[in-house]
């Protein structure tokens, strides 16, 4: 009923190399050396004819015989589970957006849907058009995940599949989530998105092992949302977001460091830019203590956002603007 | 003298238990296709849920915003409606009020099976219903969703229990006039009797048994019944949300519970009395008097509304100024004020004046009531969703909008025939009104008279110093 999760699962026990012998068994640390009769003579059979002669080693040091042409390689998750559940070490991200550069084209919500394979409606960070009242100036306001300090999200969730991380990061484990929607209606910032009906992946991505810090294969009756690309993290990289604006808008960075980079890989000092810029948290007066902060829209570079005043859109009546020291 | 008083008394019963289990000993033509028609509902439901299964929550016209729709909301009315028995049974017997005893078993009733339902509809809701037992292997005590699952897993043990002791008098009783033994359905009946009368033969011991367990129960069930009403309150006032984020949310939702739940008892009553001929049991003094609770708890109810929309109507500040704006003069301004006056305000008037106790009034009344309450439910949960503090920009037209489609108007009328389904099967099968505890007010009640009339004998001097008898339960 659930998709093909199980079959996948038993498609190969999250096979991970595939191996003729059995001397790479002792560089990669297994507990006992094998030799290649012992190994061949014990190992039980899997996904092919009898004969088969490709052994496999399963991540828990398992072998087994199997027939080549039965077999695919999986990419792993950089860090099991529990590792993904725990953080980054000695890090804190942070992420600075900085409005005054923001032209609305977008390009990182494309960035972050192409990294994440997302449907299109699906904006995990999302380009509002805002205006705090009549008389005051529309500008463009990108919005992830604020991965808060105090997660509204977190507290609610039953069953701690959503998580706070002592890097900071808010993630979602959908393999353990119950799909009931407590911290999308706890959520203030409409961050959360739900996979209402068997999600649209190629049988790459659905076939692909999960892990929370990458986020797919999403599942259906699950919540997702911005991650913050903590895989790219690990690996020293930018989140596909900062990477993919052209404006250099976005900036990522640990706080510890004190230090964050923007798209072009200028690094600059973040208590400095904070300073600066007079930079503010949106709805700080909510108490959730965002880890994303806004540097205002001042001295804009970009042509203001073309608002539909009829309609009223953009204009957002239930946004406290006070917060914004301009 | 006293001889014929006896006699007179024994027939009284004796009437009494003839009226209730006659209902048990066999099933109109009417009652047939009632069930039918239940089953046919709940059938259909059930395999729209399956449909709901196989693809996803996605079936439902529930989006990224309005993601709790009818079904929470349903949710929240039935466990609403089940605070009727703990209202009716508990704090009646705790508080001795003699006309209970004819409605105390309809009233667990209701609790017990909108319990069962109640707690159905957020499984329902669930995208991944596979994954429930994650509840027990991860649960976290910090979740509102975990307090819900503990205080309703309570109240539904409780509210069982509290069904079926005072039942075991009666059970015994069925056990003991079944008629018909012989066919499939007789085996079953006696079977099921004789297994749930646990062997009760009436000895003093075993009264003074279940006096004390009914006494224990009465006394802890109210503030589980409480606590219940008041989580259910907190998964949306432990949010930050405009309309939800508010102190005064619990006791709301109690107040709304017991205006609901009280309500639905005087149903209950008017349906059974008329079904099952209880009119001899079942007075207009009762409904006489569950109007004038039924009209208390009005009251309250309305200075909570009043507080939850006043206060912050006054100030109207950003987004909750928005959502009532919505609620006083938009969208949802005319369900709301039908609710408002409707459903609240003029109940309050018919049941001030005598004429509106009387049962017909009461009882169109109670439906206007029960139904207001259910949409009520609706208009906290959905609105507010439709509220979020980040503006509805450039999404799909579906998702900025919520009205329950096929899917959800079947699952939630499949659990609203499983209730009636269950209430059904429950009245053929066990007398409807509590015998044993009527018969002991019929005896009590006749106790009272003839010490009346022996303190006014001896008052006349027509008694000298002579012990008189008085006939004991």
């Amino acid at each position: 009923m659930f998709e093909n999760e199980k079959n996948s699962r038993l498609k190969f026990l999250k096979l991970s190399l595939v191996l003729g012998g059995t001397v790479a068994a002792g560089s990669l640390g297994f507990k006992r050396l094998l030799t290649k009769e012992e190994a061949l003579k014990d190992a039980p059979i899997c996904g092919g004819a009898y004969g088969a002669n490709t052994m496999v080693f399963t991540t828990d040091g398992k072998v087994y015989k199997a027939d080549p042409s039965k077999l695919h390689e999986v990419k792993m998750p950089p860090v099991s589970n529990d590792e993904a559940r725990k953080g980054i070490p000695g890090k804190k991200f942070v992420m600075v957006i900085d409005l005054a550069k923001c032209d609305g084209c977008k390009k990182c919500t494309e960035a972050c849907q192409a990294m994440h394979y997302t449907e299109s409606e699906r904006e995990w960070i999302k380009v509002f058009k805002m205006k705090g009242s009549k008389d005051t100036a529309p500008y463009y306001f990108p919005k992830p995940c604020f991965h808060c300090d105090n997660p509204p999200c977190t507290k609610v969730c039953p069953v701690n599949a959503t998580f706070k991380r002592q890097d900071g990061i808010v993630l979602i484990d959908n393999e353990r989530c119950i799909g009931c929607r407590s911290c999308m209606v706890a959520c203030p910032y409409s961050t959360r998105f739900f996979n209402w009906s068997h999600p649209e992946q190629t049988p790459e991505v659905a076939n692909a092992v999960y892990s929370p810090e990458q986020s797919y294969p999403r599942r259906m009756g699950t919540v997702e949302k911005c991650d913050f690309c903590p895989d790219m993290l690990r690996q020293g990289k930018m989140p596909a977001c900062v990477t993919g604006c052209p404006m250099d808008v976005i900036y990522m960075g640990d706080q510890n460091e004190d230090a964050v980079t923007n798209g072009s890989g200028v690094t600059v000092k973040l208590s400095q830019l904070l300073e600066d810029n007079a930079a503010y948290r949106h709805l700080e007066e909510l108490g959730t203590d965002p880890r994303v902060y806004y540097l205002p829209p001042k001295n804009r570079k970009y042509p203001t956002p073309s608002l539909n005043e009829k309609s009223g859109e953009g204009i957002e009546k239930k946004i406290k603007m006070d917060d914004m020291k301009m | 003298m006293i001889d014929s008083e006896t006699k007179d008394l024994n027939n009284e019963i004796e009437t009494l238990r003839e009226d209730c289990l006659r209902p048990t000993r066999r099933w109109s033509t009417i009652t047939i296709l009632w069930v039918t028609f239940l089953v046919l509902v709940a059938g259909w439901g059930l395999g729209v849920y399956i449909y709901q299964l196989r693809h996803g929550l996605g079936v439902t016209a529930m989006r990224n915003y309005v993601s709790w729709g009818l079904y929470i909301s349903t949710f929240v009315f039935f466990i609403g409606i089940s605070h009727s028995g703990t209202l009716v049974s508990a704090i009646l017997r705790i508080t001795k009020q003699e006309w209970r005893r004819p409605i105390t078993r309809s009233a667990e009733l209701l609790t017990f099976v909108s319990l069962l339902f109640g707690g159905i509809m957020p499984i329902i809701d669930l995208g991944r219903p596979d994954r429930i037992l994650n509840l027990v292997v991860h649960g976290r005590i910090q979740s509102p969703l975990i307090w819900d699952v503990i205080c309703i897993m309570t109240y539904f043990t409780g509210s069982t229990v509290f069904l079926f002791l005072p039942m075991i008098p009666d059970l015994a009783l069925c056990r003991d006039r079944l008629t018909d033994t012989k066919s499939l359905f007789g085996k079953f009946k006696k079977w099921l009797y004789t297994t749930l009368a646990m062997g009760w033969h009436g000895s003093s011991e075993q009264w003074h048994m279940l006096e004390k367990c009914m006494k224990i129960m009465t006394i802890i069930i109210i503030p589980i019944a409480v606590s219940v009403h008041t989580v259910v309150s907190y998964i949306f006032a432990m949010t930050l949300r405009a309309g939800w984020d508010s102190t005064v949310f619990g006791p709301y939702f109690v107040a709304g519970a017991l205006y609901s739940g009280s309500a639905g008892v005087i149903l209950g009553m008017a349906a059974f009395r008329k079904l099952y001929h209880l009119e001899k049991y079942i007075t207009p003094r009762h409904f006489n008097l569950m109007g004038q609770i039924v009209l208390a708890l009005t009251l309250i109810y309305a200075y909570l509304n009043l507080n939850e929309y006043w206060i912050p109507a006054y100030k109207m500040a950003t987004t909750e100024g928005a959502l009532l704006g919505d609620l006083f003069w938009g969208p949802y301004s005319k369900v709301f004020w039908v609710l408002q006056f409707g459903t609240v305000l003029l109940p309050i008037f018919v049941m001030s004046l005598p004429v509106g106790r009387k049962i017909l009034p009461l009882s169109i009344t109670c439906i206007i009531i029960v139904i207001g309450a259910w949409v009520k439910r609706y208009i906290i949960v959905v609105p507010t969703l439709l509220h979020p503090f980040m503006p509805i920009q450039e999404v799909p037209a579906d998702w900025a909008t919520y009205f329950p489609n096929w899917v959800e108007w079947s699952v939630t009328m499949a659990c609203l025939a499983g209730i009636f389904l269950v209430i059904t099967l429950f009245s053929k099968l066990f007398p409807m009104m509590a015998v044993w505890e009527v018969a002991e007010g019929i005896e009590l009640d006749r106790d009272k008279k003839n010490a009346f009339e022996l303190r006014k004998k001896r008052e006349d001097g027509l008694l000298k110093n002579e012990g008189v008898a008085t006939s004991k339960i």
